[in-house]
């Protein structure tokens, strides 16, 4: 009996480490032999001596102008997904299609579609669309935002406070008046700070969305990279690492505030 | 109730914000070159690449199957390094274990700093020092785990009751007897909790990570995307999407019994 107990609940711990040892084993290590220690050392070398005259040089090619495209990029793109994740929110939030719950599965499925493709996939399938530029990663941006804050605004009014609604509904109030009155001043507050959370999250995306070629401080980045220009790749991460930061400070001051 | 005692109590600071907001959309319009017309435009080429796209190559999915696996297997590696380092500098991030604020600040500083670059970013670094290979990958998503638990943990440890903690003081336990003793038993569950988390989102980046090199699904993801393969692009964004929902599920089911 006791051993019986003893062994299960030692059993999900035995499981977890027998699947990270077989994990750990399936992988191939030959690679990390090739690291020299000259590599890694010019690397730091590179990454603590910035190249500082690449911050500013008025060509519009600049670390800062770049950055600034970055913040550009993620900005336009949340904007774009924030409005356009609102209808997509109100077809398939449960409580509002009491009566058709089959349209809340389609608004479910839609967002589900489009949560599941990677950045990086948009921002590709874009640069062929628009071709390659800023405006691809924004489009990137907005289109898998939408099913993300789709998703988020969705499980926000399904787990609203509905006494507010009820009792206009038990004065006459019709649809839209609850929702202007009832729904969205409880709502609006959480819609922007998710809005505010997710540019934060669009900003680091947008940062590595020129990989593709969609435009923002990722190309230069990348090419820095495979040129082993580590002074460049030094300043270049300098910068990102400032503007995340800042963003970071100050979305999440606005979202305090919000609450 | 008048209308301005609901909705419209601040509509000056309110139309005073929607116009900073509209400014900024202007601006980063400008910026990213944004032109709606070229999507119209271009509507021919999108349907192009749906047509390939939502024919899928179905003769494909033997050959996906050995790097979906692993992908996986270099998440669980990631994760388990990830979280082992994670852990006791999220001790070290607190004053509640320190007692020492200056220690709290520079270790919170560095875990900010690590948090704010971009995976992918991350993961193109490190395939330029490593080399390219599955072993980058793991290291990538141990880093990128780090600064996602690390974070977790050290907020869930800053709302732990301190009764246990003062008890233990009391009889003359040592720092690190009080964080064995009395901080880890409270919060191992939320590190189980948090760790599966960790899981779930470096399942859904370890997928694009071989992009640029890191090895698993990624790799072949990107070679099916310049041979402009898209009817293997939407085979390999089907597995994607069936694993990432499969672990989604089932790590969901292993956190409710968490809690």
């Amino acid at each position: 009996m006791s051993i019986n107990r003893k062994l299960k609940s030692y059993l999900p711990i035995i499981v977890v480490l027998a699947i990270i040892l077989y994990s750990a084993a399936g992988i191939d290590y030959s690679e990390a032999g090739n690291m020299s220690f000259d590599m890694v050392k010019s690397v730091f070398s590179g990454l603590f001596h910035p190249d500082w005259a690449y911050v500013y040089d008025g060509s519009g090619e600049d670390l800062l102008s770049l950055l600034l495209l970055t913040i550009g990029i993620a900005f336009l793109g949340t904007v774009i997904a924030t409005v356009l994740a609102l209808p997509l929110t109100f077809i398939s939030a449960h409580n509002l299609w009491k009566s058709n719950t089959i349209v809340s599965k389609i608004g479910k499925f839609i967002c589900n579609v489009l949560r599941a493709f990677p950045e990086l996939v948009y921002a590709i399938i874009f640069v062929k669309m628009v071709g390659p530029g800023p405006f691809a990663g924004v489009l990137a941006i907005g289109v898998h935002q939408i099913g993300m804050l789709g998703k988020l605004y969705t499980e926000e009014i399904e787990s609203m406070d509905e006494a507010p609604v009820e009792s206009m509904t038990a004065v006459g109030a019709n649809f839209w008046q609850t929702m202007f009155y009832a729904r969205l001043p409880q709502l609006i507050p959480t819609f922007l700070s998710l809005a505010l959370n997710h540019f934060e999250i669009a900003v680091r995306s947008a940062a590595t969305l020129g990989l593709v070629g969609a435009g923002g401080i990722g190309a230069p980045m990348i090419f820095a990279i495979q040129s082993r220009a580590w002074d460049k790749v030094g300043i270049i991460l300098f910068g990102i690492i400032i503007t995340v930061f800042l963003i970071d400070a100050g979305t999440g001051y606005l979202r305090k505030k919000l609450q | 109730m008048k209308l301005k005692d609901t909705i419209h109590r601040d509509l000056y600071k309110h139309l005073f914000i929607v116009a900073l907001v509209l400014l900024c959309v202007y601006s980063s319009a400008r910026v990213t070159g944004a032109e709606l017309a070229d999507v119209f435009n271009n509507l021919d080429q999108m349907g192009l690449f749906l047509q390939r796209f939502l024919s899928p190559d179905w003769s494909y999915i033997p050959k996906i199957i050995e790097p979906m696996l692993k992908t996986i297997k270099m998440s669980v590696v990631g994760t388990t390094l990830g979280v082992v380092f994670a852990v006791p500098f999220a001790f070290l991030a607190t004053t509640v274990v320190t007692r020492n604020f200056f220690v709290t600040t520079i270790i919170r500083f560095l875990m900010s700093i690590v948090r704010t670059i971009p995976n992918l970013l991350l993961a193109a670094l490190f395939v330029a020092m490593f080399g390219i290979g599955e072993f980058t990958g793991v290291l990538t998503i141990a880093v990128f785990t780090f600064g996602m638990v690390s974070q977790l943990v050290y907020e869930a440890i800053e709302t732990i009751d301190h009764g246990p903690i003062e008890a233990a003081e009391s009889v003359g336990a040592t720092k690190m007897q009080i964080a064995f003793w009395s901080i880890a038993p409270q919060i191992s569950h939320q590190i189980a909790s948090y760790s599966l988390y960790a899981f779930e989102v470096n399942i859904r980046a370890s997928t694009i990570l071989g992009y640029v090199g890191a090895g698993g699904i990624g790799v072949i993801l990107n070679s099916s995307l310049s041979l402009m393969r898209y009817d293997r692009v939407s085979i390999i964004i089907l597995a994607i999407l069936v694993v990432v929902i499969t672990i989604d599920w089932i790590s969901e089911i292993i956190r409710k019994r968490l809690v």
